[in-house]
């Protein structure tokens, strides 16, 4: 088996995961929250496997590099960051029933991924991308999205559970919304902080190639105004107290920035990250 | 401080004017990468009129306007860096204004605190104890420590107190993000007013002593020359490029200071300039290098492809006659000509960048070599505020993370006589993270109640 077909393995994987989490909130079903976790875990390592494989390949290929260098890679990552850091939240949190709301975005990145719209060969590196400074800057910007996109799915979460009257079962079964609300800003905390890392990183290894470390290009500017719209939803909650409904709602919008930010500045805009598009 | 002074000094302070400031930055840096950036007048009339439909009279209106507010060069124009220089103000002002009472905050004298706010803490625990109130507080004193709470005592009015924190200094992890925002704007400021950027092309063979501004081609005097030995051009098999290098020399007075190769990714710095490899030029030349074998005499020759070049010295003659594609797209193999001058001719194949003896029939013996004939393209750039922008992202770094994730934890212990019983009452507080610290101070208080003879109320 080779790494393309395992990676579309865990495409399912993560498909039968969120319908098991679906399942598990829609029919209150312990044994479907517990299918969910496992199938959510077992994908997950079968994903890092299949990383590493694909690395691996690269090599076998001539074209020795870490899969994290054009939109199927990355696409990839992303979905194996969301796995890793839901993960992490449901046992930080104990909770299932987070995972119907944060895994579709595991399923969807790699849904998107294998659709055929993204070229999925293992490509040599240009001159520009031959750099120690792609893996960091590459996995701290994922981390972060991913971060993003789970704070987003809760939010969908929280607006879901505040819209419905007190009395609905279904939703009864969903954490507080202080809980709720707690989880979308500590997601965002995380993120803001790993997508910092993320822009420096990037900043640092413009710099090495370039002698610029900062040149108002369109995915870099995208990065910023991501940056700062993340910045200002923090501010607004330290100081102003902002919460609940509001802060749900700038959490779905900035994960839009994040989406432009990654996917609609490669194909709407021009300009040095041009690269990430294929 | 009058007070509309002060009005000034709030308004400046305030968080409605940095949410204001980030929201107009947003939104700036959206035009931003929308429109095109640095081009002319025309451009602009086309970009409206192709990619809004609009008509030619309302393009022209929209072009004139984008020229006044300098919409083509924004991240340059006044007003944006104008509002970058009203966010480094709102750092600074917040920064004072909120600093002192932070301060005191890290500073406080916490053995001060009243004991009535203890008692009242949310997080809040209470035992009894047939031990003595000292022996009390050394018992629970040396619990805490073995679990890294170190404790301070005082005896008060009502009981004696025992206090222990941790990471105090955290509260200012905030003050050290707005500091680094400032750092970086700092070191760019630095950059843009002292630093230069350009380029240069310099053939193979040679040197230069001099680089050219980006934009305006001024040429700028490096002090020092740089010469570029070769540049090499790797291909993938599929004949996409894998590496660009060159060999640049630095020297100074004729003299040799520094070899260095360079490839994308991998620049040479000398004296605050730093070379990057960027891009090659061809010149469909090639450069031939010929060694006698017996004299090791060497001579390297200029020449474009089915030209004739005479070595007068040797009395040789030869030329490349034909370029021959190999598999990777865009490499060739020579078709070498050599003729000994003597009405004798011969082809030879010769692969690209690599030696090759010709064994002639008069005994003699010569070694060719044969490579395409660049020109290395270089950036130059010498920007002595970069690494005040590197200081600064660490600090952003290191402060976002004292900021979310290092809490300021106090722990009080509160150990008073009635009658005879001690009670020791534990109370505690979190700025930050108020779940997390709930079980940790859960835990606290378990290990308390471990201690002999101590009991939970």
């Amino acid at each position: 088996m080779d790494s393309s077909s395992l990676l579309s393995l865990s495409t399912f994987g993560y498909l039968a995961a969120t319908g098991a989490y679906l399942a598990a909130f829609l029919f209150k079903s312990k044994k479907a929250g517990l299918a969910g976790t496992t199938l959510t875990a077992l994908t997950f390592l079968l994903q890092t496997f299949a990383l590493g494989l694909r690395w691996y390949e690269s090599y076998q290929l001539g074209a020795g590099h870490a899969p994290l260098t054009n939109m199927y890679e990355s696409l990839v990552f992303f979905s194996w960051a969301i796995a890793s850091f839901y993960l992490i939240l449901e046992y930080k949190f104990k909770n299932r029933s987070l995972g119907a709301f944060a895994m579709p975005f595991a399923f969807l990145a790699m849904a998107f991924a294998s659709s055929g719209w993204v070229d999925q060969n293992i490509n040599p590196l240009i001159p520009a991308l031959q750099s120690n400074w792609l893996i960091a800057h590459v996995v701290t910007c994922f981390i972060g999205y991913a971060a993003f996109a789970v704070a987003c799915g809760i939010a969908v979460m929280y607006l879901l559970k505040d819209k419905a009257p007190k009395s609905t079962g279904l939703l009864a079964a969903l954490p507080d919304l202080k809980v709720i609300d707690d989880i979308i800003h500590k997601s965002m905390v995380y993120g803001f902080l790993w997508l910092s890392a993320g822009i420096i990183t990037g900043a640092i290894w413009a710099n090495s190639a370039w002698g610029t470390y900062w040149s108002w290009d369109p995915k870099e500017t995208w990065s910023l105004i991501t940056w700062f719209f993340y910045a200002a939803i923090l501010h607004a909650r330290f100081t102003r107290g902002w919460h609940g409904t509001r802060i749900a709602w700038l959490a779905i919008g900035g994960f839009l920035c994040v989406v432009f930010t990654y996917y609609g500045v490669n194909y709407l805009l021009s300009g040095l990250h041009s690269y990430g598009g294929s | 401080m009058n007070p509309q002074k002060n009005n000034i000094w709030m308004f400046l302070a305030s968080v409605k004017l940095a949410l204001s400031i980030l929201f107009l930055l947003a939104a700036a840096s959206i035009i931003g990468t929308i429109l095109p950036q640095g081009e002319a007048a025309g451009v602009y009339r086309d970009f409206y009129t192709t990619s809004f439909g609009l008509s030619g009279s309302s393009a022209d209106i929209l072009t004139k306007i984008t020229f006044q507010l300098d919409l083509d060069a924004m991240y340059q124009s006044w007003w944006f860096r104008g509002l970058l220089l009203l966010l480094s103000l709102n750092l600074i002002v917040c920064s004072i204004e909120r600093l002192p009472d932070v301060w005191r905050l890290v500073v406080l004298d916490n053995l001060a605190t009243p004991l009535d706010r203890i008692t009242n803490m949310r997080t809040r625990r209470q035992y009894t104890t047939n031990l003595g109130v000292k022996e009390s507080c050394e018992a629970v004193s040396a619990k805490l420590q073995t679990r890294g709470w170190q404790t301070s005592r005082r005896d008060r009015d009502g009981g004696t107190l025992l206090f222990a924190q941790k990471a105090p200094w955290s509260r200012l992890g905030v003050y050290v993000v707005h500091i680094s925002i400032l750092t970086i704007f700092t070191g760019a400021l630095i950059g843009s007013i002292w630093g230069q950027k350009g380029a240069v092309n310099i053939p193979e063979t040679l040197t230069t002593d001099k680089i050219y501004q980006f934009g305006p081609g001024t040429p700028i005097d490096l002090g020092f020359t740089v010469k570029c030995n070769w540049f090499h051009l790797t291909k993938y098999p599929n004949g996409a490029p894998k590496k660009y290098e060159s060999e640049l020399v630095i020297l100074e007075n004729d003299e040799e200071i520094l070899t260095k190769t360079i490839a994308v990714n991998d620049p040479l710095t000398y004296k605050g300039w730093t070379f990057y490899q960027s891009s090659y030029q061809s010149h469909q030349k090639f450069i031939i290098s010929v060694a006698n074998s017996d004299t090791q005499v060497e001579e390297r020759f200029l020449a474009p492809p089915k030209q004739a070049v005479r070595w007068q010295q040797e009395n040789l003659l030869f030329g490349i006659q034909e370029l021959i594609p190999t598999a990777i797209p865009g490499n060739y193999k020579y078709k070498l000509l050599l003729s000994d001058g003597k009405g004798g001719q011969k082809i030879h194949i010769l692969p690209d960048n690599e030696q090759l003896t010709i064994n002639q029939e008069d005994g003699s013996s010569y070694t060719f070599h044969v490579k395409e004939f660049y020109s290395t393209g270089l950036q130059v750039a010498k920007d002595p505020g970069v690494w005040i922008v590197y200081l600064g992202c660490g600090l952003m770094l290191i402060g976002l993370w004292v900021a979310f994730f290092v809490f300021h934890k106090r722990l009080w212990i509160l150990v008073s006589r009635e009658q005879d019983t001690t009670h020791i009452f534990l109370g505690g507080t979190t700025n930050k993270n108020k779940a997390g610290f709930e079980t940790e101070f859960n835990t606290l208080s378990d290990s308390v109640a471990d201690i002999n003879q101590i009991e939970a109320q």
